[in-house]
């Protein structure tokens, strides 16, 4: 066998494990009322890895400018609010850092509003808050953001329905498989277990995981709180996939 | 070691303010060789109405059937401005639009080559988990033996295959059907 064959990669390749069941909601929840028209009513078609899952966007350093990780120093003025530091690493279910992978974040102000035009909730938009951020992560799979505390604001989905206080997070991984979307909460926050966004989430572990803790060490004195989420991304299965395999190994 | 992957959350209605600094609707830049193609949509939720809220990404090979990642170690070539990374939100029909290459086949399941395809994540308000499709190539060939075509229904596979839009053979359309009647397929990978 050609080992530079252009229909084989050079080594056999290890696909992502599926997550374990009741970590992820379903599409459907009807608590959540958008999901109910949104939602696909047919199973998924399940794919085994090949190398279009394996595979998925690089981002260099090059894509990221000077205070893209500091959120109130993006305008002339400081935001209003408290400033907190939100840190953490990104790892795979192995355990294993996530190595400079790109890490996306955006917000509300403190006052509970988004500068964009769909959003009209009559608090007050802030002209030094934008509410967007990227970072890439370290070598160990670190990341950091500072930024300010994000408010409560009141949504539609049901009568005198808040959502709690967070930031969207949005990150790649190595992989097509390891794309993840998702929302970081604040500890001791009233509105969590109200919020069917959260309660979506069957298991209750993997609905206190994405409630950031309070981080003394990441605290900077007289000036910001600190707070710890990590992100945890599929990881790699242990086997290579047997469909790498030439069909004939003559 | 194992962990529990983290859970997913929708992206919210506001998704903008964070995602589009790295909007890309195109991918087939100069020097980047292959046949150049237009590949438009309008994503409809189950009553048929417009999603306008929605983020459509894109990861594809390059002509040669090459992913610009450091795991695809064969040789073939890659021309040093090809990402095959896309993003775009759809407007206020629900419409998205991408101007990339026909990408080359790469293998799968088997060690069969795969069919020429797109592959594709949605995100909007109202899902709590992104979804992933593909688009394949009107009139391919290879679609024929393609080993994901294969996996599924034959009167659903139709809604995998781009159609061209007119006369024009590079101009496609890609629609997607998030639920009822044509529902387009939806992968777990």
């Amino acid at each position: 066998m050609n080992a530079k064959s252009a229909s084989m990669p050079t080594a056999p390749l290890a696909g992502y494990r599926r997550n374990d069941r009741g970590t992820q909601p379903d599409y459907l929840y009807p608590p959540y009322a958008s999901t109910v028209k949104r939602s696909p009513s047919h199973p998924l078609v399940l794919l085994p890895a090949s190398l279009s899952e394996v595979t998925g966007p690089v981002f260099g350093f090059d894509v990221l400018k000077a205070y893209d990780n500091d959120l109130t120093k993006q305008h002339a003025g400081e935001p209003i609010g408290e400033r907190i530091v939100v840190s953490g690493r990104v790892l795979d279910a192995n355990g294993r850092p996530v190595a400079n992978t790109l890490v996306e974040v955006w917000q509300a102000n403190a006052a509970g509003r988004y500068p964009h035009k769909r959003d009209q909730h009559n608090a007050p938009t802030d002209p030094n808050f934008t509410g967007a951020g990227r970072t890439q992560t370290d070598a160990e799979g670190r990341y950091r953001f500072v930024t300010i505390r994000p408010g409560e604001y009141p949504w539609r989905n049901h009568y005198n329905a808040w959502r709690p206080a967070h930031i969207h997070f949005s990150l790649f991984g190595p992989a097509f498989s390891t794309r993840l979307v998702t929302q970081m909460y604040f500890p001791g926050d009233p509105l969590l277990e109200y919020d069917p966004m959260v309660t979506s989430i069957p298991d209750e572990r993997a609905r206190r995981a994405l409630v950031s803790l309070f981080d003394w060490e990441s605290t900077i004195p007289e000036q910001a709180l600190g707070y710890r989420f990590d992100i945890v991304l599929r990881g790699r299965d242990e086997t290579p996939m047997e469909n790498y395999l030439p069909t004939a190994r003559s | 070691m194992s962990l529990h992957t983290t859970a997913s959350q929708t992206v919210g209605p506001y998704l903008h303010i964070g995602l589009t600094w790295l909007v890309t609707s195109n991918l087939a830049g100069p020097g980047i060789a292959g046949e150049k193609v237009t590949i438009e949509g309008r994503i409809t939720d189950a009553d048929g109405a417009p999603v306008n809220d929605a983020l459509v990404e894109i990861w594809q090979a390059n002509a040669s059937g090459r992913y610009a990642h450091p795991e695809d170690t064969r040789d073939l070539p890659l021309e040093a401005g090809f990402r095959g990374f896309g993003r775009v939100p759809t407007d206020d029909d629900g419409r998205f639009r991408f101007t990339t290459i026909k990408p080359g086949r790469v293998p799968g399941e088997g060690g069969v080559l795969q069919a020429p395809h797109v592959n594709v994540t949605l995100f909007m308000r109202g899902m709590l988990k992104h979804l992933c499709s593909r688009i394949y190539f009107p009139d391919d060939p290879a679609n024929g033996a393609d080993p994901v075509l294969a996996r599924v229904p034959a009167d659903r596979r139709g809604t995998l295959i781009a159609q061209r839009s007119g006369a024009d053979a590079a101009a496609l359309t890609w629609n997607v059907h998030l639920q009822g009647a044509g529902e387009t397929v939806f992968f777990d990978v």
